[in-house]
């Protein structure tokens, strides 16, 4: 398990063997007791019990990898590259070669790899490329000389400038591409879901950014409330017989009031028992559903939610009550794929209102008071700032947005239950919201492509899904800890642009004295 | 009365697993002020490390129960507080002095994956296993109702709390356990006055592990039948408890775990199983707002 | 400097606050007059910080009366109201001895906020600022205005788009009392406004509350250990010791009152006092061990 601090490359190229090999047998033992058993045996499903068999070879391979692969990282760092890009080098070139040949030919390459399994191999090749780039890039910076070497601020400038303009540019662009995108050629109907999915996301994401991002309550029972807003709906309409733009309102109504309900009596905890608290409910409610029967049809969930109309036209081939339908009143022929168009501008325009009414109450004091509260609950006191009641708008305008997504989803689907409510929902949108960066509205909608669309697309890998999904967390936080494009626009400036000071991202030097 | 002396005894019993978990969850807020959502997971890796050295064992043809027992207890013990470890080391520490929810980010992303590395690599199905501990006492009778104390249920129960009781002496007599409230109390300083600070952080890690795992070689015991999805409700029941008890507070961790444990066994057996965790987190809700501190929880005066 | 006929702003009567077993303030009374600079001074740990967290609502006091005879509104009893009201409804308004700013909000914006409740009622609690009814705009404006007038007091109108967290310490210093001037207080609370200032800084701060005192016409309530700033500035200084008020009155009668000289011996710092006092004290009996304080 690698040591992924950066250091500085030595001044003095000598490599300190001992250390070397002190660390590598380290990283050597520790894997080796990761592996042994979790890798080494597994209790295998016989009739009448379990039985075990074992896997040393994996086991063995692992380990001496893991020595392999931390001694070349101490050489980069003691100043070895090129040797460590030579064999690295090679031996990713080889590896993608073999790999490329198995996926192409399909013919089994085991035999010449480490691991019978292409995708562990693949994962071994990508780390073998990032040692050698990593190398590549050092050696680099040693040609340039020191003086070339960018210092850490520096670099964090580059990037804060980076993220500011990507931020700027890419909002209208990437508004600009939704808008065209299910008419792009290459998009068809799974490429279509895929985005309906990674949109609904996206909104939900931009939703609880109103309560973590602005406000910086720590909700970890998101998910509670877009279950809310789906069963206000799906209720409503299977019993009532309501339309999806009916319900759509009282869906949000609902959801927000359960945020009231919840927020009065928890939001004066802080920190981390809000947290566990909220948690908690989103649990809360997930039980309800699941053995509510009567109500809720328990686990079984509740079928047949009708599907949003365009202004009363039905996008059916044949209307039910021989009323008209989409495609009849337009003249058009009849496509199913339409009714995915369709449903994906309908969360197209539900999460641009979420946006737009995120960038304009920003701008508004209540927004600034979600701000000022997430930087400090003792000074908004101090001037007369009510916390409750502002962390209440805040928890409840977010639950409402989280209602709208929970209808429409329930809309999309066209069958609920409880199992799509659960605690992992709640984490991957606030995942959404922390790996974007803070309140970054942009980030949202990058980290969402990143955590939903990317694993929806590589579904063929079942089985290492959720653990890419996992680990791509944890490596994006640790890459960026602020999340990928932490960047926040004032709200007002005094100086709109001209001649005058610009804010920093650098630090005053020092004051000149008033 | 015998119904009330049964769920009693039931709700210790699951109230050492959450209890011993719990102190994990305690001891890592108290150190470093995170929530470690991978917690559960530790304990899932635990309960499966259990598992696999009894078959080990039943493969080595050792059937003595004593010794079977032991064995897997200091295997558990010995190897899962590996992967807290490098939890910690991987996860956790490049993230010190980053934003908090960055940290928590990492630790849920860490609890995915463990899940699903421990699904990809043993499987997706309950793993049964037989019982190791059998018979008991026979402690009243009504009628056709028993109430049964098992061997099982003493021998955890004893562990649960012996594991306690040495826990609380290293905290408080060894020069770990000074370092520990050391660095919990202020890190910088602790560095300051020569205490390795990373080192007791893992330290940290690695017992939190060590209790989880046992909580873990129990539930395997205590239930016989595990997946790699057990981590994540133990994980959560186990924080609720620790929040119960007083983030922070170690006595209040066994409380809390000792109380959720009793609250779910008791709600079960006199109202409805299904909403067992709806009475957990319910009567967590109460408690914070009455006393938002936790039951044991230092009374925190907000410095101004 | 002192008008003899000042009305009191603020009455404080038989204060105490006990945190458990530990008495922090005991049984103090004092009274701060309108339109005067009152100085709360004392060794640390005399609870000058808690009966400022008593004033502004943060502790709720164990026994006591504070009543605050607001020009306009008449009195308030501060110990009945939550935190957030007082600033709100009875306009006292306070900064934190560890500076307390939005820092990742600009200089500008924390300004604003200063001024939420007003921007609140302008905007129709937010619905009317969504559709942007000029009522909203216009209110938005005048309170640029504000916060541009205080910028140019406190010298940051430069900086107004920093991010409050990259200005330099004695910036951040005067930007908090500006946005605490902004909620348009009748009575302004100071925690140790000139700790960690250099001499220029803090004689530019000690115009700065004059010019508070006289233009705003407003009550300052200052805790200070720099007794160059309390001497020079203050018309009225209170002495905190163990929580108890040892001595009341003008910077003259305090300087020469002997418990106040008596008390400052304890303490290491001696340039706190005039050097002849302390001098002549010297060999007096020192402090006895105090009962750990509350941190101020």
């Amino acid at each position: 398990m690698g040591d992924t601090t950066a250091r500085t490359p030595a001044a003095n190229p000598g490599v300190d063997w001992a250390a070397l090999a002190k660390e590598s047998v380290l990283t050597a033992l520790v894997v080796l007791g990761l592996s042994v058993y979790m890798i080494g045996l597994k209790a295998e499903d016989v009739t009448g019990g379990l039985a075990i068999i074992t896997r040393y070879d994996s086991v063995a391979i692992v380990t001496v990898l893991a020595f392999l692969l931390r001694a070349a990282l101490v050489l980069v760092r003691s100043g070895v590259y090129l040797p460590v890009i030579l064999v690295c080098g090679a031996l990713a070139v080889a590896m993608t070669g073999l790999l490329g040949a198995w996926w192409a030919t399909g013919e089994e390459m085991s035999a010449y790899l480490p691991f019978g399994d292409p995708v562990v191999n693949g994962l071994l090749d990508l780390m073998l490329i990032a040692l050698a780039v990593r190398a590549a890039l050092r050696l680099r910076a040693s040609l340039h000389g020191p003086a070339k070497a960018m210092t850490q601020e520096e670099k964090e400038a580059k990037a804060a400038r980076f993220v500011k303009n990507f931020s700027m540019f890419a909002g209208p662009a990437l508004l600009a591409f939704a808008l065209i995108y299910p008419f792009l050629p290459f998009v068809d109907r799974f490429y279509l879901d895929v985005a309906v999915l990674v949109m609904t996301y996206v909104m939900l994401g931009w939703g609880l950014n109103i309560v973590v991002g602005l406000a910086g309550l720590l909700d970890l029972g998101y998910v509670a409330f877009y279950a809310v807003g789906a069963y206000s709906y799906a209720l409503l309409a299977t019993n009532f017989d309501l339309g999806f733009w009916v319900c759509l309102p009282f869906a949000g109504v609902m959801a927000a009031s359960f945020g009231l309900l919840l927020g009065f009596p928890v939001l004066r905890l802080r920190g981390d028992y809000l947290a566990i608290v909220t948690l908690g409910f989103g649990e809360i409610i997930r039980v309800i559903l699941l053995n509510w029967y009567q109500f809720t049809n328990g686990p079984d969930g509740i079928s047949g939610i009708p599907k949003p109309t365009f202004f009363g036209l039905p996008l059916v081939r044949r209307a039910a009550d021989g009323g008209e339908t989409f495609h009849q009143f337009f003249n058009m022929q009849y496509s199913t794929t339409d009714r995915i168009v369709f449903l994906y501008y309908v969360i197209l325009i539900l999460a641009m209102v979420t946006n737009l009414f995120t960038m304009r109450i920003r701008k508004l004091p209540i927004g600034r008071a979600w701000e000022a509260l997430r930087e400090d609950e003792i000074a908004c006191r101090s001037l007369g700032i009510n916390p409750t009641n502002t962390k209440l708008t805040a928890f409840a305008i977010g639950a409402m947005f989280a209602g709208f997504a929970g209808s429409f989803f329930a809309t999309r689907q066209g069958f609920i239950s409880p199992e799509s409510f659960t605690f992992i929902e709640s984490a991957v949108i606030l995942a959404v919201v922390v790996l974007g960066g803070m309140g970054s509205q942009i980030g949202v909608v990058v980290a969402a492509v990143i955590l939903i669309g990317l694993p929806e697309i590589f579904r063929d890998l079942q089985q290492y899904r959720m653990l890419a999904f996992g680990g791509a967390m944890v490596l994006i936080m640790l890459w960026r800890p602020a999340g990928l494009l932490a960047f926040r626009e004032p709200t007002i400036r005094l100086w709109k642009g001209g001649g005058k000071p610009e804010p920093g991202n650098e630090k005053a030097a020092a004051e000149a004295g008033p | 009365m015998e119904y009330f002396v049964q769920q009693l005894i039931n709700g210790l019993t699951l109230g050492a697993i959450y209890g011993l978990i719990a102190i994990g969850y305690t001891m890592v807020y108290g150190i470093i002020g995170m929530i470690n959502f991978a917690h559960g997971e530790i304990f899932m890796i635990g309960a499966f490390t259990s598992l696999l050295t009894f078959l080990v064992l039943g493969a080595a043809g050792i059937s003595w129960v004593p010794l079977a027992l032991f064995l897997a207890l200091a295997i558990t013990m010995l190897l899962t507080p590996i992967y807290g470890w490098t939890l910690e080391r991987v996860a956790y520490r490049p993230l010190r002095g980053s934003p908090r929810l960055a940290a928590l980010i990492t630790a849920i992303g860490m609890s995915i994956f463990l899940q699903n590395y421990v699904q990809l690599l043993q499987g997706a199905r309950n793993k049964p296993m037989q019982p190791i501990i059998r018979g008991g006492f026979e402690l009243m009778r009504e009628g056709d109702f028993v109430v049964l104390l098992s061997y099982l249920q003493i021998f955890i129960i004893l562990l649960t709390v012996g594991l306690m009781i040495v826990f609380t002496l290293i905290i408080h007599r060894t020069a770990l356990g000074r370092a520990q409230r050391a660095c919990e109390q202020d890190r910088g300083m602790a560095a300051l006055v020569g205490i390795n600070v990373d080192r007791t952080i893992s330290l940290t890690f690695v017992m939190g592990a060590a209790l989880a795992s046992v909580a873990g070689f129990i539930f395997l015991i205590n239930y016989g039948v595990i997946d790699f999805f057990i981590g994540f409700l133990a994980g959560i029941k186990a924080f609720t408890a620790a929040v119960l008890g007083g983030i922070g507070s170690l006595p209040g961790a066994m409380l809390g775990g000792f109380l959720i444990g009793l609250i779910e066994a008791f709600w079960s057996g006199y109202f409805t199983v299904e909403y067992k965790d709806v009475a957990a987190f319910g009567i967590l809700v109460l408690v914070l707002i009455f006393r938002p501190t936790g039951l044991l929880g230092k009374p925190d005066i907000e410095k101004v | 400097m002192s008008d003899t006929a000042t009305a009191p702003l603020l009455a404080v009567d038989h204060l105490t606050m006990r945190f458990g077993g530990l008495v922090a303030i005991d049984d103090v009374s004092f009274v701060a007059a309108d339109r005067q600079i009152t100085a709360i001074i004392g060794p640390n740990g005399a609870g000058k910080t808690t009966v400022f967290n008593c004033l502004t609502g943060f502790y709720q006091p164990t026994e006591g009366r504070l009543t605050l005879t607001h020009p306009r509104k008449g009195p308030f009893l501060l110990e009945r109201m939550d935190g957030y009201r007082i600033p709100q409804e009875a306009d006292v308004a306070r900064t934190f001895q560890n500076i307390r700013l939005f820092s990742q909000m600009t200089v500008l914006e924390n300004l604003i906020v200063a001024q939420h409740n007003r921007l609140m009622r302008a905007s129709a609690f937010t619905l009317a600022g969504l559709v942007g009814l000029s009522r909203y705009t216009s209110a938005e404006k005048k309170a640029v205005e504000k916060a541009r007038y205080w910028l140019d007091k406190v010298n940051l109108t430069d900086r107004a788009d920093w991010d409050a967290g990259h200005l330099p310490y004695g910036a951040q210093r005067r930007l908090e009392i500006a946005r605490a001037m902004c909620i348009d207080p009748v009575l302004l609370c100071l925690d140790e406004p000139a700790a960690g200032l250099n001499p220029r800084e803090s004689h530019d701060l000690n115009r700065l509350l004059l010019s508070i005192r006289d233009e705003e016409g407003i009550g300052l309530l200052l805790i200070e250990h720099d007794m160059n700033v309390v001497m020079e500035i203050s018309d009225h200084i209170v002495v905190l010791d163990y929580g108890r008020k040892i001595s009341d009155g003008t910077p003259a009668e305090v300087r020469a009152d002997p418990a106040v000289i008596r008390a400052y011996l304890g303490e290491e710092e001696d340039e706190e006092l005039p050097p002849a006092v302390a001098e002549d004290l010297a060999a007096e009996k020192t402090h006895p061990e105090r009962p750990g304080g509350e941190g101020a």
